[in-house]
């Protein structure tokens, strides 16, 4: 081309250029490549470690789209689901995020959030929209650990959650679940977290959760009860009916409160366990402590008394009849009914306190019942409530009883009674219901209609004699004005006539008067005329 | 000798190098300066982010399902469907088939450049006009992308929003393109015999 160019070309200007051996263009490639290796390793490094979770079903789950929230934060997704080597549950690989790495200990849990609806409570709502989720909770341990096994339900109680665990012991579930509300004075403050049944098949134990503040309020003397439902009893007190509150109506409950007079202790530890009442009433009767069985020997009619009832002292609830039996006797073969009963010696207020400690507890406790079986102390049956006849046993003082004494050889001791006052009473309304049944109603109401009739015939007889003697005034009347013409007024005779004429016409009037108001108020012959009251 | 910016023919100076342009003072040269050199820094730039570029995702979209972060590749299985499958096939050739092609294409041109191949000089000349044609329109990717996270913002039902990959994406675009330019498409005919040329 150069050789070909025509001489008119301007020549171009030389330029002397330094040869660079190393264009500075590769800086490029370098920051490229340093770029790269940058963010691979960001993103190498700030995986976080890959977890194993086993899970029963992958119901719900989706590989690459499932999270696992924990706090509702995202920590991490699911990136592959597969069955276990066993077929028999699922094996899901989860990328987690790598601020996790701490947490993922020997007891973190995980469990499937979908949505969840028991009595309580409504949980995981937020899955119908989104799709179901892991939960995670973290432990406390640590065991660093990469494989866990999901749980089968979600856990009520979120693991971080300010509070305390109590075992309650029950005999029967009864209507309580995860998540049944924990009542304190009617407040919420806590949920069954989870049930299991003791390994010997008698008990269940009830593991229940209770917020903070709310658990310092329990102390080992507290009482954890049955809130469930509506609790009514007919019983020898009353009716009574108790609930805590509409849900707990609904889907039960569990209800606990301290004695208001019981010593104020610290806060029961952790994982304490209770026992779980059936009601309040049941929670607060006497604490079992040294309870003293007696028996009674009623003659009278057991019905209306029940395995419950109370047993009363003077007014005073000291403790329930446990066992009702009946016997009769081989020799006089008499028939009697042995109630038991329990005391509590300590709502009977013996003052322990104020003895000794080496005191003979049981010979001082004789000794005082006999002292008050001497001074007159008797158990008799009474009616508790007169409207469902219920029955109770009651202690007091009768001094005129028979004396008595306790047969301390029986066991259990035997405690003298008297007759029961519902007997008696029984038997005197009856006689008065008798005697009422005796009047003779029917008669009595014959006989008074009878007079009536009676009376209303003589009154009409009388009508007809005063009309006769109307008639008679009248012509006495003419007979006076004959007699008048006769007798000269102004003689003695005359003056006598006419003044005694006077007097037969005011009595014949007033006749008539007595007359009318008869016949418009015949009953003031019962009666009397109303207004003489006044 | 032409001036690249303003045509003016020239004549060579004497001596090695090609001077300036003695109207616009452009240096002039007969092929482009480290022609090669440039070609094949950004040709492995580009290759480098060529690598990020499919490995990160591309979008972040977010629903009430969670967000959910798609690669290139993602974004293709997502796609193929029965119906709408041609689609997914733009996307496959646009975002994946194209950027390597031309990664290929120009590693071709500059191997053969090197190494002194003399077959097929027109053809390599007509693949590079088709890479430098194809260039800029490979950045639709990235402007449809930037385009849905600009439109689709529903908060909180739906968002979109550019991820990594987006700039590595764009970074091989661009890279290939400065590569492309770099290239002096001259070199291809220098190893052919004079004779041969105007053949």
């Amino acid at each position: 081309m150069p050789d070909t160019a025509r001489p008119t070309l301007p020549e171009a200007r030389v330029v002397t250029r330094r040869r660079t051996r190393l264009a500075p263009v590769w800086i490029v490639p370098l920051v490229a490549a340093a770029v790269g290796v940058w963010v691979a390793a960001t993103r190498i490094l700030g995986a976080g470690p890959v977890i194993t979770i086993q899970l029963a079903t992958a119901e719900g789950l989706e590989a690459g789209k499932t999270k696992v929230h924990y706090n509702g934060v995202d920590v991490g997704s699911v990136e592959t689901i597969r069955l276990s080597p066993d077929h028999l549950s699922v094996l899901a690989t989860v990328q987690m995020a790598p601020e996790t790495e701490p947490f993922l200990v020997a007891d973190t849990t995980f469990w499937v959030v979908s949505p969840r609806i028991s009595g309580a409570n409504v949980s995981g709502l937020g899955t119908l929209i989104s799709g179901a989720y892991l939960g995670m909770a973290i432990g406390a341990s640590k065991t660093a650990q990469r494989t866990f096994v999901a749980l089968d339900t979600p856990p009520v109680i979120a693991g971080n959650q300010p509070g305390r665990f109590f075992v309650l012991k029950t005999s029967s579930l009864g209507s309580l679940d995860a998540g049944t509300p924990i009542y304190f004075r009617r407040l919420q403050v806590g949920q069954v977290a989870s049930y299991a049944l003791d390994p010997d098949g008698a008990s269940l134990s009830v593991k229940v959760f209770v917020d903070t503040p709310y658990d310092q309020y329990v102390n080992p003397n507290t009482r954890f009860w049955n809130a469930s439902g509506v609790d009514v009893s007919l019983t020898a007190a009353g009716l009574k009916v108790q609930t805590q509150s509409l849900l707990s109506i609904l889907v039960g409950g569990v209800a606990f409160e301290t004695a208001a007079d019981a010593p104020l202790l610290p806060p029961a530890d952790e994982n304490a366990t209770f026992t779980l009442f059936d009601s309040r009433e049941d929670a607060f009767r006497a604490p079992p402590r040294s309870p003293q069985t007696y028996q009674l020997l009623f003659t009278d009619s057991l019905r209306g008394l029940s395995v419950g009832a109370p047993v009363y002292f003077r007014g005073i609830e000291v403790g329930e009849v446990a066992k009702i039996d009946a016997q009769i006797d081989a020799q006089t073969l008499r028939f009697s009914a042995p109630v038991t009963i329990t005391l509590d010696a300590q709502r009977l207020g013996i003052q322990v306190k104020d003895l000794p400690p080496d005191a003979d507890l049981d010979a001082l406790r004789r000794e005082f019942l006999d002292r008050l079986v001497a001074g007159g102390v008797r158990a008799q049956l009474q009616a508790g409530n007169l409207l469902t006849g219920a029955l109770l046993v009651s202690f007091d003082v009768y001094p005129n009883a028979p004396p008595a004494r306790i047969d301390w050889a029986h066991d259990p001791p035997r405690l003298p009674t008297i007759p029961g006052e519902l007997q008696a009473l029984e038997n005197s309304v009856a006689s008065i219901v008798k005697k009422l049944d005796q009047v003779p109603y029917q008669a009595i109401g014959d006989d008074l209609r009878k007079t009536l009739a009676e009376l209303d015939r003589t009154l009409a007889s009388a009508r007809a004699t005063l009309d006769n003697a109307d008639r008679l005034v009248g012509n006495a009347d003419r007979l006076v004005g004959n007699a008048d013409r006769l007798v000269e007024p102004s003689s003695v005779l005359g003056a006598e006539l006419a003044t005694t004429l006077q007097e037969l016409s005011r009595a014949a009037r007033s006749l008539r008067v007595l007359t009318d108001y008869l016949e418009q108020h015949p009953e003031s012959l019962l009666r009397g005329k109303p207004g003489e009251a006044k | 000798m032409s001036c690249p910016a303003c045509a003016l023919v020239s004549r060579p100076p004497r001596g090695a190098d090609a001077g300036r342009c003695p109207r616009c003072d452009e240096p002039l040269a007969f092929r482009a300066a480290n022609s090669i050199q440039r070609t094949w820094a950004f040709l492995i730039a580009a290759a480098i982010c060529y690598v990020p570029a499919n490995l990160l995702p591309v979008l972040t979209t977010t629903t009430p399902q969670g967000s959910e972060s798609d690669t290139i590749l993602q974004g293709v299985v997502l796609l193929w469907s029965p119906t709408g499958w041609p689609l997914s096939l733009i996307v496959l050739v646009a975002s994946i088939m194209i950027p390597s092609a031309k990664i290929l294409a120009l590693a071709y041109l500059l191997l053969s450049v090197q190494r002194g191949w003399v077959a097929n000089p027109g053809s390599r000349t007509r693949a590079y006009r088709i890479v430098e044609l194809i260039g800029r329109w490979s950045m639709v990717d990235v402007f449809v992308d930037t385009f849905t996270a600009a439109l689709v913002q529903l908060k909180p039902l739906m968002a979109v929003e550019p991820a990594p990959g987006l700039a590595f994406f764009a970074a091989v675009v661009v890279l290939t393109m400065l590569a492309v330019e770099a290239f002096d498409p001259r070199l291809i005919w220098d190893a052919i015999p004079a004779e041969e040329r105007h053949a």
